[in-house]
């Protein structure tokens, strides 16, 4: 005999058990990455929460009310994870793309960001939870109430309603414990995962140990069981292809509408490749829960007292035959399955219900101020507590006689109306907000009136006057034969009705309406989430500013990790602190990230109340504008005007381009300004301390060093003019002097003023004095200076054992060409396009002597002359091409 | 304690000057002045301390501190960092790189005594 007592402590010890394994996990997750625990196989165990108390004491009255039918349950979702695994790794894709919470987040996020949507979904969801939620509390009070009828002792056990009140209570304490313990939902919960991973295998040991107990102990092994089966009663019933083909539909599509099982399924999937185990690990797990389904049925209806409720065979089996250890894991196995359904079941609605019905309120009714996350995390602990008390309520009202199986069945073709959304939105482009709203209510609503509300009994909700006539004596609006469809199955009913009346809404009102530019750019997110060269562009660069989107990100994610995240930004755009440029891709990222915590409609709507509520951006646009094919579909003029802002858009983003470029050089000058300033003063520095100091230095030394101190001083002085020459040349401010002079004359004078560059050197020039007789009317001053330049350019730079440099000059019509070209090594190919920009200098700076602004002081003179200055590759050397006009163009002048 | 200090250095000038402070105090100064090449140089001469600038042609100072560390025989060399950037990104990014000390220019005579001395003491 179990006392009640000892039943209530074992229940406890393997409740606090299970704590213990969760809290673990979850301090280990913190501490550093979870490996196995990670592993396939705990996901492929995850997912076995499809098989809860239904399935582990349903199954067998399943089995003795309907013969095989039981088999439809698992039927689906086998077909499912063989069959359609592509579905699945689409789901599990799109979820980790787009952050997704919930299915309800999914389906809103597919169609637009829609809050209607989503708080649409979360209703059916939590309406069609309910009924699923009374099952499990249902089968515990009735595994209690067993142990309570087989005690001699009669201890007294309390009304089954307390008893469902009880675990109702206790598991919306484990579940609030373990489920809002942080905000992001994406961040998943490892510890209840491992722990109802633990449960799957408690309740997969229970049934099989249980099974073999029946199969080798009670009958004598699979011949005879077999015998047994085929004198059975089970063995008359006859497949009815019509209930078989619906339920493997219905199951098919619970395994990934169903909450929970999207919340194992997607959101608490931690690689897509875990997919690949569980497509046939998790066939294996249901196929081993169903092995023993119909031997303890039989055996059971042969050795117990008819009478007795076939759902609890699995544990009154043992018990009747005095095995009470038995008894005593079958019932653990099937504490196991009803608890870790009801937990996962309720984390997944509590998401929901915050993040699509009570968030969205909220940010209605007041601005953003104060921490979010609070009210975010109270509102997940209070939804839980609701979804539990809404599904004690289903319970007290209608649960108390009803089969497992057939409450079962409500839900499952509840959430089947999330399917056509679903489907719709993951492979049809076309599919709009619309019609999903349209669809999944007229399905929510078809399924309500035919076999939600009928559920309760006849005459509870619906008056018993309905049923018999119709409301208000409409004959075709009965609930149970819709449109005259007389003598249907109630179940297949509902579900042929509700589910056609969806999909046809849905495909119709999609087909009429025109999408708005999110919910296509989110339709081709979706549809295409393969093709991942397309990114999310959410939000143009707007008036967004970093501080504001800082101030509400750390009220949502908590100041640490919105610092981290804003900091880790900054870093990525190479800016230091905590403000990162509003750019289109930060902005997207932090939107997925705050949808995580919120759901992606509410991120959308806060991010979108900070920029400035511009809900469609250029950039959204242009993402729609790339959908050409589909446009053409649609009015040419949409097409044009699409054209027209995507070359707007294009535009924007260059300019926006070049002004980040000029940004980034401008930082790289200041930089290099500040080298170039900061080595000359070093050497001046250090000498110059070396010289104050008291003990005196050997003359040479210390000429040797004032002479340094001076040649870095000039350095210094040079660079200064250089860059003063630079800035007044590129900013406009400079005056041209026009004069007329030879080029002969201005050559002689560049040869002359770059004799003093290393003047020791051997140092050939030609020259063609004829052709140099050209004159030129320009400012002859600057021209000068850039031909200095380049002379002593050769000078310094010319490598050839004997230097020699070549001047050709060659009148063009209205332009002059001079070429300086030297007999050196010349410029390597790869610096050939820098040589031009400030700094570029290529070989070590004293030898140059210079600050590497030659060759960007003589290409802005040259552009202020009318004219180019370029480098001629292959000339056997350094090869510079002067080409201006003769004569200094008017605008040019006007201009400077 | 060692007495052998290999300086790192484009700039002539300044190379001459830390080898005149660093002499004087009786360290022998080697010195190098391209970046490519650095890595068997360092070998070669087997400093007790490095001093490597940031800015050198062929080959920036970061990515030497990196291989330096990269490599066990050089992951322990104390290396004086030179940079001629004196921001904050740049001391962080020393820092990252492994440098042992870090000195912006233009720095004191005597700074870079008491740096490199207190490189060889630890």
């Amino acid at each position: 005999m179990v006392p009640f007592d000892v039943l209530v402590l074992v229940c406890l010890a393997y409740v606090a058990f299970l704590f213990a394994v969760a809290f673990l996990v979850e301090r280990r997750a913190r501490a550093r990455p979870l490996g196995w625990l990670r592993s396939p196989v705990i996901y492929t165990l995850s997912l076995s929460i499809y098989c809860t108390a239904w399935t582990f004491y349903g199954a067998v009255g399943y089995a003795v009310r309907s013969g095989l039918e039981f088999l439809t349950i698992y039927l689906g979702p086998t077909l499912v994870f063989v069959g359609w695994w592509l579905l699945l790794r689409k789901l599990v894709r799109v979820g980790k793309a787009q952050r997704v919470t919930s299915i309800a987040d999914l389906i809103s996020s597919r169609f637009g960001k829609s809050s209607g949507l989503g708080a649409l979904v979360t209703l059916l969801c939590v309406v069609a939870a309910t009924p699923y939620i009374a099952l499990q509390l249902q089968s515990m009070s009735l595994s209690f109430a067993v142990f309570a009828a087989d005690s001699s002792e009669g201890w007294a056990l309390p009304d089954r309603n307390a008893t469902g009140l009880w675990v109702a209570g206790g598991l919306a304490l484990f579940t609030i414990l373990f489920g809002t313990r942080n905000l992001d939902a994406n961040e998943q919960h490892h510890g209840v995962v491992t722990a109802i991973a633990v449960e799957a295998v408690v309740k997969l040991v229970a049934l099989l140990t249980v099974g073999v107990f029946v199969v080798w102990v009670v009958a004598d092994g699979p011949a005879d069981v077999f015998a047994r089966i085929r004198a059975s009663e089970i063995a008359a019933w006859e497949i009815q292809p019509g209930r078989w083909a619906g339920l493997t539909f219905a199951a098919a599509a619970a395994i990934f509408c169903l909450p929970r099982m999207f919340q194992v399924l997607v959101v608490e999937n931690a690689d897509e490749r875990h997919l690949v185990t569980a497509s046939w690990a998790f066939p294996l797990y249901l196929f081993l829960m169903s092995l023993f389904v119909v031997p303890i049925a039989v055996v059971g209806l042969e050795l117990l007292p008819a009478g007795l409720n076939p759902d609890l065979y699995v544990l009154t089996l043992p018990l009747s035959l005095g095995r009470e250890d038995l008894a005593m894991l079958a019932f653990l196995g099937g504490f196991s399955s009803a608890t870790s359904m009801v937990i996962i079941e309720a984390i997944a609605l509590a998401t929901m219900v915050s993040n699509h019905i009570v968030m969205p309120l909220w940010l209605r009714a007041a601005r953003v101020t104060g921490d979010v996350r609070g009210l975010v995390l109270n509102a997940r602990r209070l939804s839980i507590l609701a979804v539990l008390g809404l599904g004690y309520a289903y319970y007290r009202i209608a649960g108390g006689g009803a089969a497992l199986a057939a409450m079962g069945l409500i839900a499952f073709v509840g959430v089947a109306q999330v399917l056509p959304a679903l489907i719709g939105g993951l492979y049809w482009r076309g599919a709009t907000r619309l019609g999903a709203l349209a669809g999944v209510s007229a399905g929510f609503a078809v399924w309500l009136y035919t076999l939600f509300l009928p559920s309760f009994g006849v005459g509870v909700v619906l008056p018993e006057a309905v049923f018999a006539e119709g409301p208000l004596g409409v004959g075709w609006l009965r609930p149970r034969s819709l449109f005259g469809a007389e003598g249907m199955d109630p179940l297949l009913h509902a579900l042929f009705w509700s589910l056609a009346l969806n999909a046809g809404v849905f495909c119709l009102v999609s087909a009429l309406s025109f999408p708005p530019p999110v919910e296509r750019v989110q339709a081709a997110q979706f549809v295409d989430v393969f093709d991942l060269s397309r990114r999310t562009r959410g939000w143009a660069r707007g008036g967004a500013e970093a501080e504001e989107l800082l101030v509400m990100a750390q009220r949502i994610l908590g100041p640490g990790s919105a610092q981290e995240f804003f900091r880790a930004e900054a870093d990525r755009q190479g800016k230091e602190g905590f403000l990162p440029d509003t750019t289109p891709e930060f902005i997207d990222r932090l939107e997925r990230r705050l949808a995580g915590s919120v759901g992606a409609a509410t991120a959308h709507a806060m991010i979108g109340q900070i920029i400035g509520g511009a809900a469609v951006s250029v950039e959204d646009l242009m993402a729609v504008a790339n959908e050409t094919a589909q446009i053409m579909e649609y009015s040419s003029q949409l097409q044009e005007k699409s054209e027209e802002l995507s070359r707007t858009a294009r535009a924007l983003a260059e300019a926006n381009e070049k002004l980040t470029q000029i940004s980034i050089q401008k930082d790289a000058f200041l930089s290099q300004i500040s080298h170039e300033l900061r080595t000359p003063m070093t050497s001046i520095r250090a000498f110059s301390e070396i010289l104050m100091e008291p003990d005196g230095l050997p003359d040479e030394l210390r000429t040797r060093y004032a002479r340094i101190i001076h040649d870095e001083a000039i350095r210094l002085t040079r660079l200064l003019d250089d860059l003063l020459d630079l800035s007044v040349l590129e900013h406009g401010a400079v005056q041209l002097q026009e004069s007329a002079a030879t080029l002969r004359e201005l050559i002689d004078r560049a040869i002359l003023a770059s004799n003093s560059i290393a003047p020791e050197r051997e140092f050939a020039i030609e020259r063609d004095p004829p052709a140099e007789a050209v004159t030129v009317m320009t400012d002859t001053g600057r021209l000068t200076q850039v031909l200095i330049n380049l002379v002593s350019n050769a000078r310094k730079y010319c490598d050839a054992a004997h230097p020699r440099l070549r001047i050709a000059v060659r009148a063009q019509g209205e332009a002059v060409e001079v070429d300086v070209v030297d007999n050196g090594s010349g410029i390597p190919r790869e610096s050939q396009a820098l040589i031009f920009e400030k700094f570029a200098r290529l070989t070590d700076t004293t030898r140059a002597g210079g600050a590497g602004l030659g060759l960007a002081i003589c290409r802005e003179i040259m552009g202020k002359l009318g004219g180019t200055i370029i480098y001629v590759p292959g000339q056997g050397g350094a090869a510079f091409r002067l080409r201006f006009p003769r004569q200094l163009p008017r605008q040019v002048a006007g201009v400077a | 304690m060692g007495r052998r200090v290999l300086v790192i250095e484009d700039e002539p000038n300044i190379v001459a000057a830390i080898s005149f402070i660093l002499s004087r105090d009786g360290w022998s100064v080697e010195s190098h002045a391209d970046g490519q090449d650095a890595l068997e140089v360092i070998r070669r001469v087997a400093p007790d301390v490095l001093i490597l600038d940031v800015m050198l042609p062929g080959r920036s100072g970061y990515d030497i501190l990196h291989d330096l560390r990269a490599d066990p025989a050089t992951a322990a060399l104390p290396v004086l960092l030179l940079t001629a950037k004196g921001q904050p990104r740049d001391r962080e990014q020393a820092e990252r790189c492994g440098a042992s000390r870090f000195m912006a220019k233009p720095f004191a005579n005597t700074e870079v005594l008491a740096s490199v001395r207190a490189l060889a003491g630890g």
